[in-house]
């Protein structure tokens, strides 16, 4: 059975490579690139994957659900600046796909050895986009 | 370079969703059938000054990040292609008349979506040669209540075949 919890957070960053240049950043990236960065309200949905525990009848309490998230997720990136406060957005470009697969490996080890499997996410930049991203 | 719990220096995989809108009117008539059958078979979509739709369409897009890029594609490619292969065809267009898919193909939703997937397959080897992405699906709200989803199938059974049979069998490796 899979379960899903979704939630959200703020966050600005500025699409550029820092491997090359401004020049070469705004010939990719185009205004994504702008110095200074601009912001998205990220939307997350975590899914899990496991069996309902026969007694309680939930895979996992989600309020512990909740709280990883909120460690792992929203205390670091809610409202911060992806490029300078995030590690490691300050050698990587934060697009959606590299943001995607840092909150994979932020999440993953959290659920190991729990009866909730990470089974994928998918993060939504904006209404328009997301990436969906499941470890491989 | 992410690097995988062996070490070995991979790229990820992942699948990229892009929403688009646009606006069209259709008339639900098949020419095989009777006008009685035809307003039997599709009642008030039958009638004969046709009638609109705001579609929302999502076009998924699979495969390895590049390294270099942080994508998967670059997002005003993928946009520009989609406008010029589908949105801008058909929006404020009568797809019966506007579209020529549907001169003797009736403009049901399924078959939008049948269209719109042909369209990307068809065009996408040109306009992304060498890309490690390929288009995977596309999803079409004509309704919020009516949604419509179909596969997108390789028009050139050759390049993007293979490189889809590669992608699935990584995912059978990495999954044992």
């Amino acid at each position: 059975m899979l379960i899903t919890r979704r939630i959200d957070f703020s966050a600005s960053h500025t699409l550029a490579n820092p491997a090359l240049s401004e020049a070469e950043n705004l010939a990719l990236y185009g205004q994504d690139a702008r110095p200074h960065g601009h912001g998205h309200n990220y939307v997350l949905e975590v899914t899990l994957a496991g069996e309902p525990d026969p007694v309680t009848g939930m895979i996992v309490d989600l309020k512990d659900v909740k709280r990883v998230l909120e460690e792992e997720v929203v205390e670091p990136m809610d409202h911060r600046h992806l490029n300078r406060e995030v590690p490691p957005f300050d050698r990587l470009t934060p697009t959606a796909e590299n943001l995607a697969v840092e909150i994979w490996r932020r999440l993953q080890p959290r659920f190991e050895g729990t009866p909730a499997r990470l089974a994928g996410i998918r993060l939504y930049e904006t209404e328009d986009l997301y990436v969906d991203y499941a470890g491989q | 370079m992410w690097t995988t719990r062996d070490n070995s220096a991979r790229r990820p995989l992942v699948r990229v969703t892009r929403r688009y809108r646009f606006a069209a009117a259709h008339r639900l008539h098949a020419d095989s059938l009777s006008d009685e059958q035809n307003c039997a078979v599709y009642g008030k979509c039958n009638n004969p000054f046709g009638h609109g739709h705001d579609y929302v369409m999502d076009v998924t897009v699979r495969g390895e990040v590049d390294p270099r890029l942080g994508r998967l594609i670059p997002l005003d490619q993928l946009d520009a292609f989609v406008h010029r292969v589908v949105v801008e065809p058909m929006d404020r267009r009568d797809l019966n008349r506007d579209v020529p898919e549907f001169a003797r193909l009736v403009p049901t939703t399924e078959n939008l979506a049948r269209v719109v997937a042909a369209r990307v397959a068809a065009a996408w080897p040109a306009a992304f040669p060498g890309s490690p992405a390929i288009p995977e699906k596309v999803k079409i709200w004509e309704t919020k209540r009516n949604i419509f989803e179909v596969f997108v199938t390789a028009a050139d059974g050759g390049r993007q075949g293979a490189q889809q049979e590669q992608f699935e069998a990584r995912l059978v490796e990495e999954s044992r």
